[in-house]
């Protein structure tokens, strides 16, 4: 009886095997859509400003003034371009020839020398409100830094109240690069687990394989372990795969262990395959299949994984929805490990939440799954 | 060991479509005898596979009970799936496999041990000829060797009982004989119990004992020869002198005490009720008549029971024909309707038609007789002005489809495999929409609708959704569709394909009343009775014609002593067998 069971798991196994092989589909899924998606992360899209186009309304031409103005000119995160008055850099602004403006009213040179906060006015296109946000910052930053070379240099005896010195920790470059390529891994493994585990067993309904496949001695539970193992491995090497492109490639670091970033993975992958097994329960074509995959996995792992867009600003009824995401909790890791090192206060809650959703996941697959058409 | 291989009591399997519940089996009874081959005959929607899959244990009954060899399916499933091997319509083979990896996978499943592979691979390599193909993918396998590989699969660790869904549905002849001949030698050899389900009532006399199955309930079970011979002395050739062979048809159906009858070759093969004589004959008007007295086929009592069971729902049915609204007296009946001349047609460095040439005259009923993949759908799309030909002539109507494909396709009915209409549409609306397409419009448009609602009976369905016709009320929508404009010529694609033998027969009957008001009609079919209904034909095979003429003609090919009677089959069979050999004879001197 056990000899049987092993007979057809190594049947089963090796059938799958030899498909995923000569399936180019597959292959291309599980390695060449990872490493596409990587170099378009990784070089197409930023989420850092960078030559920003702003403007300067200066007012009153004054040494005061000028050095300012060079201050962004010597900037890498700015373009900047003066203006004479502030109506001409609102016409700019309004035409999006600039992101944004600095206004120095007439007053500045004159404050400023009588020792007067000279305030200044910043204006930015709020359209696009993350680069809008940026901006801002990048401006406060840098007129901080301006006022407090500015008063060192006149020598004052007493320093501006607040000086801001901001240390980034983790990320020290503040590239969204690092920040990014580790949880694309997420989102990657998603598609190797849900979406073409999905398919492949869409695929044999469609087939009449599966018709067949039901009427041996094989149970449905050997059925899914056949299922579930080579795309396991496939998903694991497509992880291996956009890893390597990470580290070498993409210089992003990998500060955490090796070792729990596999175990991690691997248990990610698990709650992803059951994803898989639980569509294709309920999708027996190809086309719906996709769908429901790409719907229920994909795009979550996408949005509210906290992989894009911060889940802590999230509205609150979407934070609760986001803990149902298992890519959720493998992208916290994966920043983790990437970004910090092997935090266990940060890696420990998620991979306890990893092993519950791959449980879940597996479990609810086992039960859906009826050796029956019906 | 004393347990039957199968007991049906009172299975009852209802499926809710939409908002409607179809009753797929009901209360369907019966046991089959260890050892043998019985056959589950129906046409298509009877409930044979609903039937299959609910013994494989893949569906649940909604009341009544199945049991294999002793064990309920429903209390245990995989102790029977332990005992049964299964193949259903699609051979459930691994296209992207190779023949070996096939066998491999389905010796795993089967637990069959690894010492005793090797001799059961030759075994069934040798049998279904496999053995030079075993590295072969799977889906580069021709259908009929697909589906041998589909049997062998099932048959590495012989089961107890074997359940083979339509093996022989959309295979040519030739493998459908082979598939036959593996399950005689092996099957029974081993002692095998089998279940065998098909469309195709000839091939019930194949069986041992069969289960007769239409619209869900058993409506007769025994060995075919019981059939067969409660049928005796009921069975007659007609052949009438000095009369179209579709003129004595017509007299003859419907007719009181006539239960059935066909064209078959020259004459009219008739079936009389049990109380009727041979006499009816001279008084239906065919005086000089030659009745002979033939055996029964299986078919005669399938249309019988099929009869009784129609009269009593509907006493009043009867079958009127009613032919189109133009009759053709413009014309000479001998005038050339379509021309083709070496029509050669070219997909990369495959022939697909290998120039072949034919014509059809005015209110002729030409045939193109092929296994899949013989080229006939490509001349037929070729013919239609849907693909282009590579070289040669082709005339429809008097126009020349390389240059007025148009008018040419003004001109055609054309109603294709799936009948296509628009399932969502009810029927109302389909003939609307068919009509407008057609380019008729007002009055004209208005008449033809009622035409068609009134000939073809469709006026109780008008309103219903098409989808969920009977399959033989979507056959005559579709020819009504295809005839709105009133064309001259029409095309059958694969006509009767899956209808019941009833359903086939009236469609028949309305092609032949067209045909004798002049319209000119093609049809290509794999069906080898339907040949019997063509004035001519032609078989094809590998894109050439490998013969012409009336189905007689096309018999005498392979009639001699030991076969005076040749069926369609057998003289198919020999034709392509003789082109074969001949292939092989100028591949060896080459």
């Amino acid at each position: 009886m056990k000899a049987g069971v092993v007979m057809r798991l190594r049947g089963l196994i090796r059938k799958e095997s030899l498909q995923i092989l000569r399936d180019p589909s597959s292959i291309a899924i599980a390695f060449l859509l990872p490493a596409i998606l990587l170099l378009l992360f990784g070089y197409g899209v930023s989420l850092d400003a960078r030559h920003i186009k702003l403007g300067i309304a200066v007012e009153q031409p004054s040494a005061a003034a000028s050095s300012f103005t060079t201050e962004f000119s010597n900037s890498v995160y700015f373009d900047p371009r003066v203006f004479s008055t502030a109506d001409a850099a609102q016409t700019a602004l309004a035409q999006e020839k600039i992101d944004g403006f600095v206004w120095l009213q007439s007053d500045f040179a004159r404050r400023l020398a009588a020792g007067q906060d000279p305030s200044i006015g910043v204006y930015v296109n709020g359209v696009d409100a993350n680069n809008a946000r940026i901006i801002e910052n990048y401006v406060q930053q840098s007129w901080a830094i301006w006022r407090s070379s500015q008063l060192a240099a006149s020598g004052a005896k007493d320093p501006i109240p607040i000086a801001i010195e901001p240390r980034i920790w983790f990320n020290p470059a503040v590239s969204s690069r690092d920040y990014l390529v580790p949880g694309l891994i997420a989102v990657i493994m998603t598609l190797t687990g849900a979406l073409l585990t999905a398919l492949v067993i869409a695929r044999e309904w469609e087939r009449g394989t599966m018709e067949a496949l039901m009427v041996t001695r094989v149970t449905m539970l050997e059925i899914l372990i056949s299922k579930v193992l080579p795309y396991f491995f496939l998903g694991l090497g497509g992880m291996v795969v956009a890893v390597i492109i990470a580290v070498f490639l993409f210089h992003v670091p990998l500060h955490g262990s090796i070792l729990v970033l596999t175990l991690s993975a691997s248990l990610f992958m698990l709650a992803s395959l059951g994803m898989g097994l639980l569509i294709s329960t309920i999708a027996k074509n190809q086309f719906v299949a996709g769908q429901i995959a790409i719907i229920t996995t994909f795009l979550p792992a996408f949005i509210l994984s906290g992989f894009i867009f911060d889940i802590g600003s999230m509205p609150w009824p979407i934070k609760v929805f986001t803990h149902i995401v298992a890519a959720r909790y493998f992208v916290a890791i994966l920043q983790s490990l990437f970004l910090a090192g092997t935090v266990w206060s940060v890696i420990l809650p998620n991979f306890l939440a990893l092993v519950v959703m791959a449980i879940v996941f597996l479990g609810a697959a086992r039960l859906a799954a009826r050796k029956r058409l019906d | 060991m004393s347990d039957p291989p199968l007991v049906l009591d009172q299975v009852t399997r209802r499926f809710s479509i939409a908002k409607r519940v179809v009753v797929a089996l009901d209360q369907v009874s019966a046991t089959t005898t260890p050892g043998l081959v019985t056959g589950l005959i129906g046409p298509d929607g009877a409930g044979k596979t609903t039937l299959m899959r609910v013994i494989a244990g893949l569906l649940r009954v909604d009341s009544g009970g199945v049991r294999v060899f002793g064990v309920d399916v429903a209390a245990d499933p995989l102790a029977v799936q332990g005992m049964i091997s299964y193949m259903p319509q699609r051979f459930g083979l691994y296209e992207d496999l190779t023949v070996q990896e096939n066998l491999d996978l389905y010796a795993d499943l089967q637990g069959l041990a690894s010492g005793l592979r090797a001799a059961r691979y030759g075994e069934l390599l040798h049998m279904t000829g496999l053995a030079a193909f075993t590295t072969r993918l799977a889906g580069k396998l021709s259908g009929g060797m697909k589906q041998k590989l589909g049997l062998a699969c099932t048959l590495i660790h012989p089961p107890r009982l074997l359940l083979l869904d339509e093996p022989t549905v959309g295979v040519d002849p030739v493998s459908r004989r082979e598939l036959w001949s593996i399950v005689d030698h092996l099957v029974r050899g081993a002692g095998m119990s089998v279940l065998l389900s098909t469309a195709y009532l000839d091939e019930a006399e194949k069986c041992d004992e069969v289960l007769l199955l239409h619209e869900g309930k058993l409506i007769g079970s025994g060995p075919p020869g019981d059939f067969t011979k409660s049928m005796a002395g009921r069975s007659f050739q007609v052949r009438a002198a000095g009369m179209s062979k579709r003129v004595a048809l017509t007299a003859l159906t419907g007719r009181a005490g006539v239960t059935d009858a066909v064209i078959q070759g020259e004459s009219v093969r008739l079936v009389l009720d049990r109380d009727a004589k041979p006499e009816l004959v001279r008084e239906a008007g065919l005086k000089d008549a030659v009745v002979i007295p033939v055996p029964p086929r299986f078919e005669d009592r399938f249309i019988d029971l099929l009869k009784i069971k129609a009269m009593a729902e509907s006493p009043a049915k009867t079958l009127v024909m009613n032919p189109a609204s133009r009759a053709s007296t413009q014309t000479q009946p001998a005038d050339v309707v379509i021309e083709v001349k070496h029509l050669i047609k070219r997909f990369g460095d495959f022939l697909a038609v290998d120039d072949i040439s034919f014509t059809v005259r005015r209110g002729e009923i030409f045939g193109l007789l092929g296994a899949n993949g013989a080229g006939k759908s490509t001349t037929f799309r070729m013919l239609c002005g849907l693909l282009l030909a590579s070289s040669g002539t082709l005339r429809v109507g008097g126009f020349d489809l390389s240059h007025a494909a148009a008018t040419a396709r003004g001109q055609l009915g054309y109603m294709a495999q799936k009948f296509s209409l628009y399932g969502d549409l009810s029927v109302m609306q389909n003939l609307r929409f068919f009509s407008a397409a057609y380019g008729l419009t007002g009055q004209k448009r208005r008449q033809r609708i009622d035409w068609a609602l009134s000939v073809f009976e469709l006026t109780p369905f008008r309103d219903a959704t098409s989808r969920d016709l009977p399959l033989g009320f979507k056959q005559r929508m579709a020819l009504a569709c295809a005839l709105m404009h009133e064309p001259e010529i029409l095309f059958l694609d694969e006509p009767t394909s899956g209808v019941d033998p009833l359903a086939r027969r009236e469609f028949w009957q309305r092609i032949n009343g067209l045909a004798d008001h002049g319209v000119t009609v093609l049809v290509t079919t794999h069906f080898m009775d339907e040949a019997e209904y063509c004035d001519r034909l032609v078989i094809m095979g590998q894109g050439r014609i490998l013969a012409e003429g009336t189905s007689e003609q096309l018999k005498d090919h392979c009639r001699d002593e030991s076969h005076p009677n040749p069926t369609m089959e057998d003289a198919f069979i020999a034709l392509i067998e003789a082109n074969d050999a001949q292939i092989a004879a100028l591949a060896r001197q080459a």
